[in-house]
């Protein structure tokens, strides 16, 4: 049962094996145990970073309504 | 201002005519009485303190979150968010259910519905020993996961009314942070959780921080403590006072997290940031030991876990041991000050919580005189 959500939550890409091997050599004495976890977090990085700078979430009702609250709080002037 | 966490902000809060509706409807739904602890975790849900949680998690959600510290969408996650019941209790899959609070009075009106989508158990010792990182159940965090109700109920919930709250002046939505970070043209918000009555370290810790953020977001987490603690009262005043005497009213604001600490240490801390992250929050301050508990974890596992999370979305801060140094004339860290032995003070926690004991002002060194006032000025400043 273990093996088969394992199996679940992996899947494989291909990689050039130059690069590969590139990799397998840049994590050497590293935190990183193998080119899987390295390639993993690279990409988490830069996802991440494509997610940023969206506009906010809220609506111009939402903000008017919150900032009679945060006023009569006093929280703004 | 970082996006929420997961991409969006959650809102579970009814209004109009869903909510009455949804009023209505309760009025019939088989009802599922839960602690205050457990309130506060579904107004978390459903203001978005959680996001990108709707509900309470099953067991896939659980299974990964206990696995892999993340969501099954690959969203960072450490830890459980469960809602345990009784196995009496009437309530079944596919149905949905009306949330009592214990303490909701006489009227014992729901303040929130849920549908239960899934009922289950999970094996306790296992996600304990990932989570906590021991089955020890001298551990509050474990203790607390084994003295969980024998069923799990996993679903979205619907937030009716917000509860009172003695705080409830001080307790703001992501929504609101978010408003008014913005509005105070905060960029960089460095974010300060606390569970204690501010000393001089903590004060410098923030300020560090704010030479080169805009503003702090002092958080302090109300709720369930354990016994000798400091009332939630008296950490709220304390913070309002440093604040009131030694900050600039522009670059500070004091709201409150309802929250019960797991004392998870590592992945506690990056749950902690999570949070913060939704509140608007840039960075995170991080100290030694952060949400540790006795010696489980070592006294930077809680700083390196965030090595693993190069997607978190937001920046931790970290500090480790400061002190007040005479020879330095001020508070010093580890990197400024070179002295060592009778120069240095530490700023420790017991020394000054038995000269608050015994009736006296701690030294200016260790505590500023205003906070140390509202403590001795406390009939009970401890949980008893
Ligand atoms: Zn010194």
């Amino acid at each position: 049962m273990e093996g088969k959500k394992e199996e679940a939550r992996y899947t494989s890409v291909s990689l050039p094996t130059p690069l590969f091997e590139k990799i397998k050599e840049r994590i050497e004495g590293t935190g990183f145990t193998s080119v899987s976890s390295y390639v993993v977090y690279v990409l988490r990085e830069v996802l991440s970073k494509e997610a940023e700078e969206k506009s906010e979430p809220f609506t111009r009702e939402d903000e008017e309504r919150v900032k009679d609250r945060l006023r009569a709080l006093g929280y703004l002037d | 201002m970082p996006p929420p966490h997961g991409g969006k902000l959650v809102d579970r809060t009814l209004t109009g005519a869903d909510l009455d509706d949804a009023v209505k409807r309760s009025k019939s739904l088989e009802r599922l009485t839960v602690s205050t602890e457990m309130a506060q975790e579904v107004e978390n849900i459903a203001t978005g303190v959680y996001s990108p949680l709707t509900g309470f998690m099953g067991p896939a959600e659980l299974d990964s979150v206990v696995e892999t510290m993340r969501l099954p969408d690959d969203t960072p996650w450490t830890l459980p968010v469960l809602l345990d019941l009784e196995e009496s209790a009437r309530i079944e899959p596919g149905r949905e259910i009306a949330l009592v609070e214990t303490a909701a009075g006489a009227d014992g009106r729901p303040f929130a519905l849920m549908e239960v989508e899934e009922l289950f158990t999970f094996d306790r010792e296992h996600a304990a020993s990932l989570v906590f990182g021991t089955t020890e159940e001298a551990h509050p965090g474990v203790a607390a996961m084994m003295a969980m109700k024998p069923v799990m109920a996993g679903g979205p919930i619907r937030l009716l009314e917000r509860r009172p709250s003695e705080f409830s002046a001080y307790n703001l939505t992501p929504l609101e942070t978010r408003v008014l970070f913005r509005e105070k043209g905060w960029r960089r918000v460095v974010g300060f959780q606390t569970r204690n009555v501010p000393h001089l370290g903590h004060e410098y810790v923030q300020k560090t921080a704010l030479t080169f953020a805009d503003g702090v977001f002092i958080n302090p987490v109300i709720g369930k403590k354990k016994k000798g603690d400091f009332t939630d009262e008296v950490i709220l005043e304390t913070c309002r006072a440093l604040a009131e005497h030694y900050y600039l009213k522009e670059r500070a604001v004091i709201a409150i997290l309802s929250y019960q600490m797991r004392y998870a240490g590592p992945r506690e801390a990056i749950f902690h940031a999570i949070v913060r992250k939704n509140f608007g929050c840039t960075h995170f301050i991080v100290g030694r030991d952060h949400a540790g508990v006795g010696s489980y974890y070592g006294p930077f596992e809680a700083q390196q876990i965030f090595d693993r999370f190069p997607d978190l979305g937001i920046t931790p801060v970290f500090f480790n041991t400061f002190a007040w140094c005479t020879k330095c004339g001020g508070v010093v860290n580890e990197k400024t000050c070179p002295h060592e032995g009778p120069e240095r003070m530490d700023f420790s926690g017991t020394r000054i919580r038995e000269l608050l004991l015994a009736g006296q002002v701690p030294p200016p060194e260790l505590m500023r005189p205003e906070v140390a006032q509202v403590i001795l000025a406390s009939s009970n400043p401890f949980v008893e």
